[in-house]
């Protein structure tokens, strides 16, 4: 097969870049710990998750100097605890599930990101550095009160 | 027998359809065009709801005409399409016409596929399936609207078996030969469509059809989802592959020049195959239940499909300007004038890779590992394949019916229509510019996709969204305008055209005399098949044991509409 040698100029450079992209995005990974949201953990059967623990005290609780995990249930339309407060600086390391189908929880402005599934724990971590109010919403389709599903986290000042 | 013409750069015979193909592929066309029609329509009320603008009538849901717009745009326009396509440029470029025995088993096909169309469609329309065209289980529409889908996967199957049977004809009738470059995308395509709806057809018959029936309880979420992406991602290459036989085959012809290489075009279709299957996962980089080596591992060779695209704006490229120089364009650029700007055949087309160049970088943005956090689930993804589905697949796919139509129909493709279908692109793309781009600036400012009009209780930053959403409005209009003028062009060019005992050709590029033969290794499938589900096993064997062997609890069924 003959490859014109402008043609192979610009694989050659095209083919560099992107082993130069998967290195970085590797490295930020593998080395950085910068992975996507994940959780390899399970629940009881989705419909009796409020009956166990650790769902069934979800909310905030503080695990040490400015360092929260807040353990999150959703469901069709809205999730539990609704709202949280939280200092400016808090560390918050997110638990979440679904008690019936898929839904998100997704903090726009932020990188908090996750799919919550019944029958799986999704976890992330994010630092509230900012004071405000955030918002919170769901972000797939869930039922007909999808755009309506929502929760807050009020960061305070100093 | 001759050598092809793709071989000996010969122009093919002058070539009249057979009225049994014919009719077969106007009916293919038909179902397609009526779905755009339908599917447009959902469109438009879906983004002025979005927008505030109206609230819809008759107890209409957003989600519902979401659902349609989904399924009629994305399976059912493209689908048809793309069978028809196939069936025209395999009758015309291997020996005429299609093979006799292989026709009976395209129409049963072809009534597979309406019949479950309709059943989907009805059940969309009943209510009974708002679950948008991704139907993420524990959602649970009725049986038929599953049963609809399998019928329409299932038909596709015997589609693609008569692109095999016409391949394989073909081979054995010319024997030692390389097959037409049109045959062979076609084949590659189907080769593609084939091993990728594999998934979701186990999806879809083993766990979705007797779960809704309620014979089982529960479903397994993480597999459902892992089983759809397998396929999803494909299906998007399952769109784009036939917009490339396009651009690689007739657009040559329609310009005027020739295909410079026989070989690197169907190596680029191989690469393709093997890199769009075993990359699902990256539609999933924000869920749980998969480990993140595995999600990193996919997104390598999601990435891996770079190659093949580089390739194509090189191939495109190059034809072009040899194009422009064959006919003594002088200087760096002169043969960029010489390009047919206003022939509908190449000028759309054109439109379609512009807009791709920035549908592709949004890709490798939301593919990339990390930054998908950043636009998951929100607007950046709409906007992203309304760019590269809608527009870039498209747009080539209005141009291949611009001609194709005509020449079924034995009429005229008009200057007066070639400057209203020209009229059209302008139109599609001003729209789209509006709608798309805006939706990747307003997704980056985090509003959520699939949602309908919300102000969250008031909340800073949804207002802070609330003037893009007005122009993205407009934008839609914009394109559900072009969207009637392209249905308006193809009935006219069906019914109203001048009539003619010589209609236009189905344009197929001849292949550059200086090209080398293709090498055998090309054509040997059973390496490349083999290859792309040996890729697929090494990216998904793992992870989908540890998801059968080791499940979360199933969830129940639930219908919140």
């Amino acid at each position: 097969m003959d490859i014109p040698r402008y043609e192979r100029l610009w694989l050659g450079i095209g083919i560099g870049t992107l082993i130069l992209f998967l290195f970085i995005t590797g490295f930020m990974g593998f080395s950085m710990g910068l992975h996507p949201t994940d959780g390899m953990k399970k629940t009881v059967e989705p419909e009796k998750v409020t009956q166990s623990p650790p769902f069934d005290h979800p909310g905030l609780r503080r695990i040490g100097p400015d360092e929260y995990v807040l353990t999150s249930v959703s469901y069709v339309f809205g999730y539990d605890p609704m709202e949280v407060t939280v200092p400016a600086g808090a560390k918050v390391h997110f638990r979440a599930t679904s008690r019936d189908v898929v839904h998100g929880l997704y903090i726009p402005g932020t990188t908090v990101n996750m799919m919550v599934e019944p029958g799986h724990i999704t976890e992330q971590t994010f630092t509230f550095n900012k004071p405000g109010e955030y918002l919170v919403l769901c972000h797939e389709y869930c039922g007909s009160g999808h755009h309506l599903m929502q929760g807050r986290i009020f960061v305070t000042g100093e | 027998m001759a050598k092809t013409a793709n071989e000996t750069g010969e122009t093919l015979a002058k070539h009249r359809y057979d009225e049994r193909d014919r009719r077969l592929i106007l009916a293919h066309v038909g179902v397609s065009v009526t779905a755009l029609l339908i599917g447009a329509v959902a469109g438009l009320l879906q983004v002025v709801e979005r927008a505030g603008w109206i609230r819809l009538p008759g107890g209409i849901n957003y989600y519902q005409m979401l659902t349609l717009h989904g399924v009629l745009l994305a399976l059912v326009f493209t689908t048809f399409f793309i069978f028809g396509y196939l069936y025209a440029g395999l009758a015309r470029t291997l020996d005429g016409a299609l093979v006799s025995a292989s026709r009976k088993w395209a129409w049963i096909g072809y009534g597979m596929m309406t019949f479950g169309t309709l059943l989907a469609a009805a059940h969309i329309l009943t209510h009974e399936a708002t679950v948008l065209y991704t139907f993420y289980p524990p959602l649970q529409a009725a049986p038929g609207f599953y049963i609809g889908l399998a019928l329409l996967v299932v038909g596709s199957w015997l589609a693609s078996a008569v692109v095999i049977i016409n391949y394989m004809q073909w081979r054995r009738r010319n024997k030692g030969e390389s097959s037409p470059l049109f045959a062979y995308m076609g084949l590659v395509t189907v080769i593609l469509w084939l091993h990728a709806s594999l998934y979701v057809a186990i999806e879809v018959v083993v766990q979705l059809i007797p779960w809704s029936l309620g014979w089982v309880d529960r479903v397994n979420v993480a597999l459902s989802r892992t089983l759809f992406w397998w396929f999803g991602h494909a299906l998007v290459y399952f769109w784009l592959l036939p917009a490339y036989i396009y651009w690689y085959v007739n657009i040559p012809q329609i310009i005027g020049g020739k295909i410079f290489s026989s070989s690197l075009p169907r190596l680029t279709f191989l690469l393709l195959l093997l890199f769009s299957i075993p990359v699902g996962f990256h539609h999933q980089l924000s869920d749980p239940g998969i480990e993140s080596f595995w999600k990193f591992l996919q997104v390598t060779l999601t990435m891996a499909v770079v190659v093949p695209t580089l390739m194509t704006a090189f191939a495109i490229l190059a034809t072009f300007e040899m194009a422009g120089r064959d006919k003594g364009a002088k200087g760096l650029f002169g043969w960029v004038k010489k390009l047919p700007w206003k022939d509908v055949r190449f000028f759309t087309p054109f439109m379609a890779m512009v807009i791709f160049i920035a549908g592709g970088a949004g890709g490798v943005i939301m593919a990339s590992y990390q930054l998908n956090q950043l636009v998951h689930n929100t607007w950046f993804i709409t906007g992203h394949f309304h760019m590269t589905l809608a527009s870039t697949v498209g747009l080539t796919y209005f141009a291949a019916l611009y001609w194709m139509i005509p020449i079924l129909r034995h009429r005229k493709l008009t200057p007066g229509i070639n400057r209203l279908g020209i009229i059209q692109t302008v139109i599609w793309t001003i729209g789209m510019l509006l709608m798309s781009v805006t939706m990747h600036v307003v997704g980056l400012m985090g509003a959520p996709r699939r949602s309908s009009f919300s102000t969250y209780g008031g909340h800073e930053i949804v207002s802070s969204w609330m003037p893009y959403l007005q122009l993205i409005s407009v934008g839609g209009i914009l394109l559900f305008v072009a969207i009637l003028l392209a249905v308006y062009l193809f009935i006219h060019l069906w019914f109203l055209a001048p009539k003619t005992d010589r209609p236009a050709d189905f344009p197929i590029g001849v292949v550059s005399e200086k090209a080398s033969q293709p090498p055998r290794i090309l054509e040997r499938w059973s390496v490349w098949v083999g290859l792309s589900v040996v890729l697929s096993i090494i990216a998904y064997a793992v992870p989908l044991a540890d998801m059968l062997l080791n499940p979360a609890p199933g969830a129940l069924p639930l219908r919140p509409w």
